[in-house]
């Protein structure tokens, strides 16, 4: 009986073992607060949450197996067929609402723009790993190119919120690999005056013949919808209008679960996706809120401990980039949901419903848990 | 980046870098908590309010539809304001009840109550859907003085679309019908969501359908107290609705008329066209409808009468249905033996009435023949031992790359949805069309039959207008359309439809007189002379006669059965020197081109180029036309 015992537990750890206990846990709490949060907006889809889960931690368990030298091996033909699919997109793929963001494989249709998530740091972490020692500032050149080729690819779709993402992750390569601050700061410096100089002059740019250069229309109109809700109730005004209510009527505490108003009214849009965060605060309020936001701290300081303990250069920007992706997925959900960036269709991270994007995000987790177990075998 | 490092430099800067993207997702964060603060606090009890309280709603100001009209101001599409009932479902207890209760106020017809049924199997139960349209006066006073026994009841008024002219152009109008699951998904595939909130009608077909998005406007929307029964108190805030705007169209109404009514109780089509612009002046379909019928959607038993009908109203032959072309095939077959040089207008031939081909005997429908028939003769006699030798000279792959210029098999473009591309027989195209290979092998005898308009030919009456037009105009085909011009009905600017030529087809100038001149002779001399004689103007034309049933050599006769008598089918343009209308006529079972197609294109020129009705329509009035306007309200 003991040795039954014994042998079941030594079974268990042995399949545990490849998971980072601090990282599986606090993954594990924010998917048990998306669940309490799914059996509130949308309790027919429980089941298939089930199924993406188990899926999900099938991949994530897999990915954290996997040694960060085979990850190196795939980079560059990943990243190189991440391209190709693009391509495939732009020349062959399917329309749906006015973008082209489909591939249609035969077998299943495939969205090439969700793999490049974790290609793109993958291959840039790999080619600043393969200059190591004799890195150059034409290399910081070279990777810009590599980060931009696909940006673009993915902004033609045009798919602004997965292209910032994508753009962001690779950004995070080069920022840990040590993109120089002066080019940084006044980027940085500009973007802030830009955005600063769109918000007190939104009445003027908004009218409807003032054409912005580079943006399509309905990106215009996103942005100039969040600048002034009011000015389209019933069109895209509508899901800030709605999504605003539904946090600030929440108050400290919420208006408990399955009890929103705006959620079960149907007052809020897409509330098992993208603005499920509203929710969220309007069920379990600021503290509901502030709970979530320590997960996500908590997930992001663990992978950036990681990060600072990872071995090799590769890993280090790896991990780093992963723990920051997760970092702008969060911030971009939230903040667009409480209505102070523009909607562009970022989930949040574990918690809105989509199998694609939580496979992705566990990817992600499982590769840093991957680096985490394997730092002592390289030996620095 | 500057000078090289060393390894423990680079790990120092890294672990640097790490701690400031802490501390940028730290500040990110907290900004992010104030916001929650300041929305969760400090405006809680604005938000909170916002959330709770119901007073405020916001209601959908349905923009007025657009009115169709033909080019001289008829109107064809309009609206009118009346009282309709409404239930919602879900806010009454007993429907039938309810239901009861209110028949004893008003009339409520068994019909009333299927269409209820209907639209509730279709919506969500808390829509409110009509019981009744159109309350007359007496029976809006009954209701409002009993609207308090009825919860969930209410009286609107609404916007409903009328055809003044019925069935006159049913199938170019089209019509408006409740907005179905389909049309759910196109308007959001279109993010038209927001634009057709409170709107319950949509464009089914015709140009209701194509023009759909000049024709709707844009919803206004109202911020509005309601009251504790959910009823309006006062607005607070109000963006009106912009109408959708007018439709002018080519079409001249009256011609439309003429040409319905020569057609009489027969079925056909015809298409008249300006040759200059494209602009369709006449697009007949008949028999037809009355659109009228679908707008409140359609009853059972009118479903059942005009779907299961033999004579198929509701096809628009016009765009839809696919014709061999007879001998109307022939001007343009001729033309293609002179551009392509295999012919000369000189070049006769001698007919002895038969041509043999493969073992095959295809006979010309003058038994002896026609004697010696250069191309002149060939066209005004409609010698069919011409064409057949002419046919097999030139070659399937050649005969197909020509006629395809003039449009045969190719959709024309036109401005209203679900034109047929007819068919251009080909090589390729039976590879494509049969799967067994010995279905897929072309017959030189198949090419024979291609010659005189028969075989595999099949086009819409639309192309055949199209091609003549192409013919008229010199060569020069203009796109096909309906509207003319579109009129904003906010400030009554006008977004004119611009002739748009799709190509020159080059031809030398003496071969289109050539034909031109044969077409000429056929309504002077040859098979239309009948038809057009003592016009005192110049036209050309071309009969045809298409076979629906194979008489395997047996002789022609009244006695067939009616429906599988041959179609006929006639050309023509007018005047011959500066053509202003092209048309194509078609009499499904008419028999003879000249006998029946012809005296109906005679009608549509004389009332066209001399403004002469015919004998029936010259005692109707011809200035009052139907009150206009669009029954105001929005």
């Amino acid at each position: 009986m003991t040795d039954f015992r014994f042998s079941l537990r030594k079974w268990l750890m042995g399949l545990l073992s490849p998971l980072d206990g601090p990282l599986a846990l606090i993954v594990l709490a924010i998917l048990g607060f998306s669940t309490v949060v799914m059996v509130s907006a949308s309790p027919e889809r429980l089941d298939t949450l089930a199924m993406n889960i188990g899926v999900a931690f099938v991949v994530m368990w897999t990915a954290a197996r996997i040694p960060p030298q085979r990850m190196m091996s795939v980079a560059l033909p990943l990243y190189v067929l991440g391209v190709l699919l693009l391509i495939g997109v732009a020349l062959f793929g399917d329309v749906s609402k006015g973008a082209r963001r489909w591939l249609n494989i035969g077998v299943a249709r495939i969205q090439p723009s969700e793999l490049m998530k974790i290609a793109m740091p993958l291959m840039l972490a790999w080619y600043f790993q393969s200059r190591e020692g004799m890195l150059r500032v034409r290399d910081f050149f070279v990777a810009a190119a590599l980060l931009l080729v696909p940006v673009g690819l993915i902004a033609k779709q045009p798919d602004l919120g997965t292209a910032i993402l994508v753009a962001a992750a690779g950004f995070y390569v080069l920022f840990f690999a040590g993109l120089t601050w002066r080019l940084i700061l006044p980027v940085a410096l500009v973007g802030i005056v830009g955005i600063g100089a769109i918000v007190a002059m939104g009445d003027t740019i908004c009218q409807p013949d003032v054409v912005w250069p580079g943006l399509r229309d309905y990106q215009k109109h996103r942005v100039c919808t969040l600048l002034d809700p009011t000015s389209d109730p019933l069109g895209k005004g509508f899901h800030i209008i709605q999504s605003t209510i539904a946090i600030g009527s929440g108050g400290v505490m919420g208006k408990g679960w399955g009890r929103g108003t705006q959620t079960h009214l149907d007052f809020l849009p897409e509330r098992h996706t993208d603005f499920i965060f509203a929710v969220l605060t309007e069920e379990f309020g600021l503290a509901g809120a502030l709970l979530l936001a320590v997960l996500y701290i908590l997930l992001i300081f663990r992978g950036l401990f990681i990060a600072a303990g990872a071995p090799t250069l590769f890993s280090r920007l790896l991990a780093g980039a992963l723990t920051l992706i997760f970092f702008t997925y969060a911030f971009v959900n939230m903040g667009m949901v409480s209505g102070i960036l523009p909607v562009v269709g970022v989930p949040l991270p574990f918690v809105s419903y989509g199998g694609t994007a939580l496979v992705t995000l566990c990817l992600g987790v499982g590769m840093l848990m991957s680096i985490q177990r394997h730092r002592r075998r390289v030996g620095t | 980046m500057t000078g090289i490092r060393t390894p423990e430099q680079e790990l120092a800067r890294f672990r640097n870098r790490l701690a400031v993207a802490g501390v940028v997702a730290v500040v990110c964060f907290a900004l992010l908590a104030a916001r929650f603060f300041y929305l969760q606090v400090v405006r809680y009890d604005y938000y909170s309010t916002r959330a709770e309280d119901n007073r405020i709603s916001l209601v959908p100001v349905v923009p007025n539809r657009g009115l169709i009209m033909d080019r001289n101001g008829t109107v064809l599409a309009r609206n009118y304001s009346a009282y309709t009932l409404e239930i919602t479902p879900s806010k009454v207890a007993d429907l039938d009840a309810t239901i009861e209760a209110l028949s004893k106020l008003v009339d409520i017809q068994p019909k009333d109550r299927r269409r209820l049924k209907k639209l509730m199997d279709e919506s969500k139960s808390f829509e409110s859907l009509p019981i009744r349209n159109r309350l007359s006066d007496e029976e809006v006073a009954r209701f409002i003085a009993q609207r308090y026994r009825f919860p969930g009841v209410e009286l609107k008024a609404r916007l409903f679309r009328d055809y003044p002219m019925g069935n006159l152009g049913a199938h170019l109008v089209g019509y408006i019908g409740r907005i179905n699951d389909r049309d759910l998904e196109r308007i959001e595939e279109n993010e038209d969501s927001a634009n057709y909130r409170g709107t319950d009608h949509i464009g089914k077909a015709g140009l209701e359908k194509s023009y759909e998005r000049e024709l709707h406007g844009t919803t206004g929307f109202e911020e509005v107290e309601v009251d504790s029964g959910g009823r309006a108190v006062r607005a607070l805030r109000r963006t009106n609705a912009t109408p959708g705007n007018n439709l002018i169209l080519t079409i001249d109404l009256k011609l439309q008329e003429v040409v319905e009514k020569a057609f009489g109780n027969r079925r056909g089509a015809l298409v008249a066209i300006e040759p200059g612009s494209g602009g369709i002046l006449a697009l007949v379909s008949v028999p037809t409808f009355d659109p009228n019928l679908f707008v409140d959607g359609i009853g059972a038993q009118d479903w059942d009468e005009l779907n299961n009908s033999p004579d198929h109203p509701l096809v628009n032959r016009a765009l839809n249905g696919a014709y061999p072309p007879g001998s109307t095939f022939k001007p343009f077959l001729a033309l293609a033996a002179l551009m392509s040089g295999k012919r000369t207008p000189g070049q006769a031939i001698a007919d002895p009435g038969f041509y043999d081909f493969g073992g095959h005997h295809f006979r010309d429908d003058k038994p002896g023949g026609h004697g010696m028939v250069d191309m002149y003769r060939s066209i005004v006699q409609s010698c069919d031992t011409y064409y057949y030798r002419l046919a097999n000279d030139m070659g399937i792959d050649l005969i197909a790359s020509l006629m395809g210029q003039f449009g045969f098999g190719s959709r024309t473009g036109i401005d209203i949805e679900g034109e047929s591309s007819g068919v251009l027989p080909s090589p390729e195209w039976k590879r494509k069309r049969f799967k067994r290979p010995e279905q897929q092998k072309w017959f030189g005898g198949e090419t024979i039959s291609i010659g005189i308009g028969q075989g595999y030919n099949a086009y819409t009456p639309l192309q055949l207008a199209h091609a003549t037009a192409t013919l008229a105009a010199g060569g020069v085909m203009y796109k096909p359309h309906l509207v003319k011009y579109i009129e904003s009905a906010k400030d009554g600017s006008r977004q004119v439809i611009e002739p748009q030529p799709v190509k020159t087809i080059p031809i030398k100038p003496e071969h289109l007189e050539t034909i031109r001149r044969a077409m000429v002779g056929v309504n002077k001399e040859g098979t239309g002379a009948r038809a057009f004689a003592g016009a005192p103007y110049l036209s050309a034309g071309k009969t045809g006669t298409a076979q629906v049933f194979s008489l395997k050599g047996g002789k022609y006769s009244a006695k067939i059965n009616e429906r599988l008598r041959d179609h006929a089918l006639f050309i023509a343009f007018a005047p011959a020197d500066k053509p202003t209308i092209a048309l194509a006529v078609l009499v499904e079972n008419g028999g003879f081109g000249a006998q029946s197609a012809a005296p109906i294109a005679r009608a549509v020129m004389d009332y066209y180029l001399l403004g002469k009705l015919p004998a029936g329509m010259a005692a109707e009035d011809p200035g009052a036309e139907a009150p206009t306007g669009d029954g105001g309200g929005d």
